[in-house]
């Protein structure tokens, strides 16, 4: 029952957050909005028993990646979305669109059997699903390969940054000139 | 105890959401954002479906954490390059707006 409770509290938080980031027209409080989203999921992962997962959602999403969105809307002075005649096509084809994916997800999902598992974390079997040891031994051992492959990626996604991010080399040729 | 249908419906409509947001808005940074919000309900079911094999005994059940661990990092890299590409935009255009970026070249 507890159990319920929490996921509905949290389940709503989480979708209003998602709709709060739809209406919103800055996006500094589009960034905040996802903020929320992103911790209530991070409740949600331990009520499924992830207690890894969920703290790295905490760190990792609702921390670092969304420093990094606050920080580039501050750097690039972001101001309020302006309408054009854009915005108006797609909002008249966005939200049916949208509106047709869920209901057509949702009934798949409902209509298919298998989805009734009754899920939780009961009393007796509360010990260790999803800790950091039982996770580490099965990504150091099956999944070391993409492990390492993660490793190059990231990697190449930071070169990546400091290429794309730095000034090319003839505007600061000018800037020096003048 | 709450069946799995819950949580993929919950899912599906984070999904949704994103897919709203990446159609509707008009701003660069939170059309980035609102990938971010599809990837967390994807994120969201991957977990409740290693829950469903836990209860069901599979010893590979696991692996749903795994790969969204997988996920966040290749996540973190995207964010990384994207706002690195949303920065060099905004140096040659001077918007934010997607209506306006409609050349490849300036």
């Amino acid at each position: 029952m507890l159990h319920l409770i929490l996921f509905s509290v949290f389940g709503l938080i989480c979708v209003a957050g998602a709709v709060n980031l739809l209406l919103q027209r800055h996006p500094i409080n589009s960034a905040l909005s996802l903020v929320v989203v992103m911790g209530s999921l991070a409740v949600e992962y331990l009520l499924l028993g992830a207690e890894f997962v969920a703290a790295i959602q905490v760190i990792v999403y609702a921390g670092a990646i969304m420093v990094l969105f606050v920080f580039v809307i501050m750097l690039l002075n972001a101001g309020e979305e302006e309408h054009s005649q854009g915005s108006h096509v797609a909002w008249l084809i966005g939200i049916p669109g949208a509106l047709a994916v869920t209901v057509i997800i949702c009934w798949a999902l409902v209509r298919s059997e298998g989805t009734a598992v009754a899920l939780g974390v009961t009393s007796e079997s509360s010990k260790a699903f999803g800790n950091a040891a039982d996770i580490s031994q099965l990504l150091f051992h099956q999944f070391l390969l993409p492990f390492e492959v993660t490793s190059i990626l990231v990697l190449i996604a930071i070169m990546g940054a400091v290429v794309l991010a730095a000034r090319p080399e003839s505007v600061r040729e000018t800037k020096r000139e003048g | 105890m709450i069946s799995l249908s819950y949580y993929l419906v919950l899912s599906a409509i984070l999904f949704a959401c994103g897919v709203a947001g990446f159609l509707i808005k008009r701003n660069i940074i939170t059309i980035f954002m609102s990938i971010e919000l599809m990837l967390n309900g994807v994120n969201l079911s991957f977990v409740a479906f290693a829950a469903k094999w836990e209860m069901l005994g599979n010893k590979l059940a696991l692996s749903g954490h795994v790969f969204v661990f997988f996920v966040m990092v290749v996540a973190a890299a995207e964010a990384a390059v994207g706002l690195a590409i949303i920065i060099a935009v905004f140096r040659t255009r001077e918007t934010l707006n997607i209506d306006q970026v409609n050349l490849l070249k300036l």
